[in-house]
């Protein structure tokens, strides 16, 4: 026994496993960067990720204090996230039509499973107008909307606008009594638009000769309702804009608001 | 150690120079931070001293940073896998509006000879009234299921021409269920049927009853009168 024998320690199996599946084509073609544990792949890690990538590569201290932001612009977009989810999921048992609307409703708390999917869509629905009011609020407060930023103020205005048209829209589709009456009060307002509203100020203007151009069934509140009252073509109009047409716009300015917020500089902070 | 069976790999996999330039100096970076590690706790064990110098970095009556993010973690991870699962379960509701398996047709004074069509729309079956059934060759009531045995349509009854049609590929069957003509390899399938104690008659669809595997003997599959 006088020679010595070096044997070098086998690395444990699960760390041989790791090392074989990291390697694997399958494993670098979605990771192609290391873990972040230098600054290199930290930065890669929030270039080469379509949804780290939302996020600046650095970004102030202030961009972090919560006292500052509120977080406010963030929690509105996960409540939007929350609510697309569930919205999608109460389309699976909910069909707009006068025989099932109301009746889908009910059922959705009373025959499926964990009947808070609806309750969840409704609360979420009431927090997003406030994160979005408190949001907008922010940013006046800390004056964000001035130059270099007054388009994404803009946008935000928008953007303002729909969030409130998708409570208003949504707000029909039980259809139960409050929904139907809240829905008349709301959409008799749309009669007095300007010029596109059948008893606005100047829609007496547009015609020709004695034909007006703008009479009860062709004007704005026609255009809400699909009629000249709330019923089954309002409910499947709302329910389009509802699921479809406004979400589809948002999230359009939801990119272009993202987007411009990194071009303007960042988040806003303390000057 | 680490380095040897990667070069080869490397040069085996079709993409060429950029990736070994960029893997090995991370990965012997990872391998060196294991090795850190190890040295580390090892040295650690047999020093008390040196680890209760580092104690006092995280003061936390409770528990530690790492154990602060580890519960915070796991409960973040349990509360998803939940909601996961519950979406999951939401997808199977706990009523469904759909005609029962099972359905009393009436009595059987209220049947003409032949095929009755009043219950297809509805359940799916044609409830038949013969003098001599194909298998039993007595007088009975049988319930054949409109489902048709080449791929699912659902055959009419042609009462001129005694047969049952399938209008997806011609398929046809006679009044007793047994395929004649078209592409369906097997008769139609028949369904439970019994009395009820007030003397109605019970069409039970839960149990079929198949000719080719001789289930038509079945006493069930059959209603005696």
């Amino acid at each position: 026994m006088a020679d010595t024998k070096t044997i070098t320690p086998k690395d444990p199996a699960f760390v041989r496993a790791w090392d074989w599946l990291t390697e694997t084509q399958i494993w670098t073609s979605i990771f192609r960067h290391n873990a972040p544990i230098d600054d290199r792949n930290r930065v890669l890690v929030m270039l080469s990720n379509v949804f780290l990538h939302l996020h600046p590569v650095r970004l102030r201290k202030s961009g972090v204090r919560l006292r500052y932001t509120w977080c406010m612009g963030g929690l509105s977009f996960f409540l939007f996230l929350q609510l697309t989810f569930t919205g999608l999921l109460l389309m699976f048992y909910y069909r707009p039509t006068l025989e099932y609307a109301y009746t889908d409703i009910v059922s959705l708390r009373e025959h499926v499973p964990l009947g808070i999917m609806r309750e969840m869509h409704r609360w979420g629905a009431h927090a997003m107008v406030i994160t979005v009011w408190l949001h907008m609020f922010r940013v006046f407060m800390t004056g964000s909307y001035k130059p270099p930023r007054e388009f994404n103020w803009n946008v935000g205005v928008i953007m303002l606008v729909l969030t409130l048209l998708l409570s208003f829209t949504g707000y029909l589709l039980p259809w139960d009594q409050l929904a139907i009456w809240a829905i008349t009060v709301g959409s008799n307002m749309a009669r007095a638009t300007p010029f596109l509203g059948n008893e606005g100020p100047g829609a007496s203007l547009l015609a020709l000769g004695d034909v007006g151009l703008i009479h009860q069934a062709d004007d704005a509140r026609f255009f809400l309702l699909g009629g000249t009252f709330v019923g089954e073509s309002a409910l499947l109009r709302f329910y389009v804009f509802h699921c479809v047409a406004i979400p589809l716009v948002i999230g359009f300015l939801m990119a272009v608001h993202f987007w411009r917020v990194r071009k303007d500089g960042g988040i806003s902070g303390p000057l | 150690m680490a380095d040897e069976p990667k070069t080869p790999s490397a040069a085996g996999t079709p993409t060429p120079a950029a990736k070994p330039a960029v893997k090995p100096p991370a990965a012997t970076a990872a391998n060196d931070a294991k090795l850190a590690g190890r040295t580390t706790t090892a040295a650690a064990r047999p020093r008390p001293k040196a680890k209760a110098k580092k104690v006092d970095v995280d003061t936390s009556p409770l528990m530690g940073r790492r154990g602060w993010m580890g519960l915070a973690w796991g409960s973040f991870t349990a509360a998803s896998a939940g909601c996961l699962a519950a979406t999951g379960r939401f997808m199977f509701p706990n009523v469904l509006n759909e005609p029962p398996q099972q359905f009393t047709v009436g009595f059987p004074e209220d049947f003409g000879q032949g095929v009755d069509e009043r219950f297809k729309v509805e359940h799916g079956v044609w409830v038949i009234r013969t003098d001599n059934d194909h298998t039993h060759e007595t007088p009975g009531f049988y319930v054949l299921i409109s489902v048709c045995t080449h791929l699912g349509c659902t055959p009419n009854w042609l009462s001129a021409e005694n047969k049952f049609k399938c209008p997806c590929h011609g398929s046809g069957f006679r009044p007793s269920g047994i395929n004649f003509e078209g592409p369906a390899p097997r008769p139609l399938e028949r369904a439970r049927i019994v009395r009820q104690e007030d003397g109605q008659i019970l069409v039970d669809k839960s149990q079929h009853f198949q000719e080719e595997l001789g289930q038509w003997t079945d006493p069930e599959s059959f209603l005696q009168i």
